[in-house]
């Protein structure tokens, strides 16, 4: 919903906060995740994951969430789906030049990380190139996967 | 045996050190030279005369021609083709290559292809959005942004492999450029942006048309804070205008383009106001070789490509170089500038 997507970039700095509180519970989660069996939860989880983030950020769902590194709105609609930054075309009063009736979600994403400390940082970071087969994917269950995996490896493996 | 017709091959130059294509283009820049490069409208047509006699009115005047990729996302003659009948005869074509029509398996193809014809330099881009067009019924692409088609063009290069880790035999030997937008917002995060391009692997810029001074000063202030100059050229944007009709059109419907008020009151009070447009133009390029960071212009100069000559001649920001072009250590330099 494009009025709660605004109320999210304002209240970006909250949002990452509590992002991050969370991530860290999915993390320590994984145990049970591998348990269940990661595809299998992933349809289900999937589905909570769209409905939370969709409200919250019109969410598409790529399934490489970067919300944190864009002040917490979507890059993904972004009508050409621009993970790195505005396009030269953002109109006078900040509005996107597909949509005109939009604010450019990059001009958010500025004002957004402005919010969250080290926002702006993480904005700057290169984007590679999306894999669009996990487009639908969780990104939650993704991130539980690779940091939880990660971790191990620091820890020399278990 | 030579035949008398033969055409001038476009044979590639050594590539010196610290330098990545070999093209002049690139020689220009790293040699300290205030380069110049245009764009070349490609033709609605297939015939390859239409593309030459569009190169030709540059010729002894600028140092690389960008051949756009369907800008304004209208439909033309594809950039890759122009950039292959150009190489031809030895001119040093800017491949522009945009994310909206091609996705990553395309894309990588024309790198190698371009590349394997000659073009020594490409530039990459986002690409208008569809509605601009001629075609706003088609499918966007956008598998790609410009930023993380940098990212695949310089691991072909420097890397030897396509983004799906597949390796190459032969690297693309290029030069390569993005586009970068002063007067877009957010203003404050623009110097950053062309930063993330430099990180991604742009070696030059070519910016949207700059006609506020103030704020490309600005900009480039901030460029120079973020201790980017050394690592990449810059081309400043620019372009004749036609009256202040059409300055007025232009800010209101080309996407990120800023006209200040005081150029068109000033256009608007000229008696030949396309010949003010010029004189702006040769006056923006004057004052833009004097911005520390600014290695050159991009002319952008659509449906008055033959204006070009007389800008760059009449800037005098050449110093008296003579750009190369098939026939220039043949023949004497064109006195085409001289009767005007």
């Amino acid at each position: 919903m494009y009025s709660v997507r605004g109320w999210s970039v304002r209240h970006a700095r909250g949002l990452n906060s509590f992002y991050r509180g969370f991530e860290s519970i999915l993390v320590r989660f994984d145990g049970v995740f591998r348990a269940l069996g990661y595809e299998r939860i992933e349809r289900p989880v999937a589905l909570v994951e769209k409905a939370v983030k969709g409200l919250l950020f019109d969410c598409r769902m790529c399934g490489q969430c970067v919300l944190s590194s864009t002040g917490m709105s979507c890059p993904m609609n972004c009508p050409k789906t621009l993970r790195n930054g505005p396009c030269g075309g953002v109109r006078a009063d900040g509005n996107c030049e597909v949509k005109p009736d939009m604010k450019c979600v990059w001009v958010e994403a500025y004002r957004g990380s402005e919010r969250i400390p080290g926002g702006i940082a993480a904005m700057s970071q290169v984007q590679f190139a999306v894999d669009q087969r996990q487009q639908g994917r969780s990104s939650w269950l993704r991130v539980a996967r690779q940091k939880s995996a990660a971790a191990n490896d620091v820890s020399g493996g278990t | 045996m030579r035949f008398e017709d033969e055409p001038v091959p476009g044979y590639p130059l050594p590539i010196l050190p610290g330098h990545t294509s070999p093209g002049r283009f690139e020689r220009v820049l790293r040699a300290g030279g205030f380069a110049i490069t245009t764009e070349l409208a490609p033709p609605d047509s297939a015939d390859p005369e239409d593309v030459y006699k569009r190169a030709r009115v540059f010729d002894g005047y600028v140092d690389a021609i960008n051949a756009t990729d369907g800008s304004g996302a209208n439909c033309h003659m594809s950039s890759i083709a122009v950039c292959a009948l150009l190489t031809r005869v030895g001119y040093a074509p800017i491949m522009q290559i945009s994310c909206r029509d091609k996705n990553r398996i395309a894309i990588q193809g024309d790198i190698l292809g371009g590349a394997a014809m000659g073009v020594a330099n490409m530039l990459c881009l986002t690409g208008d959005g569809v509605q601009a067009g001629d075609h706003p019924q088609a499918k966007p692409v956008f598998d790609l942004d410009c930023v993380s088609l940098l990212d695949i063009a310089r691991t072909l290069r420097d890397d030897h492999h396509f983004q799906s880790g597949r390796k190459i035999t032969f690297a693309p030997r290029v030069f390569l450029g993005a586009a970068e937008n002063p007067s877009g917002l957010p203003y404050a995060w623009r110097p950053q942006r062309l930063a993330k391009k430099v990180a991604a692997g742009a070696q030059f810029i070519q910016t949207q048309y700059c006609y506020d001074l103030p704020l490309l000063r600005s900009f480039m202030d901030q460029v120079e804070t973020l201790g980017l100059l050394g690592k990449v050229f810059i081309l400043a944007g620019v372009g004749p205008l036609r009256s202040a009709k059409t300055a007025e059109w232009m800010r209101k419907n080309v996407p990120g383009m800023h006209v200040p008020d005081e150029l068109i009151t000033r256009l608007a009070g000229a008696q030949d106001q396309a010949r003010e447009g010029r004189n702006i133009c040769i006056e923006l390029i004057q004052a833009m070789r004097e911005i520390r960071g600014i290695s050159g212009v991009h002319i952008m100069a659509y449906r008055q490509e033959e204006s070009v000559a007389e800008i760059v001649d009449k800037s005098a920001v050449l110093q008296g170089r003579a750009p190369w072009f098939p026939a220039r250590d043949a023949s004497p330099l064109p006195q085409r500038i001289a009767a005007s």
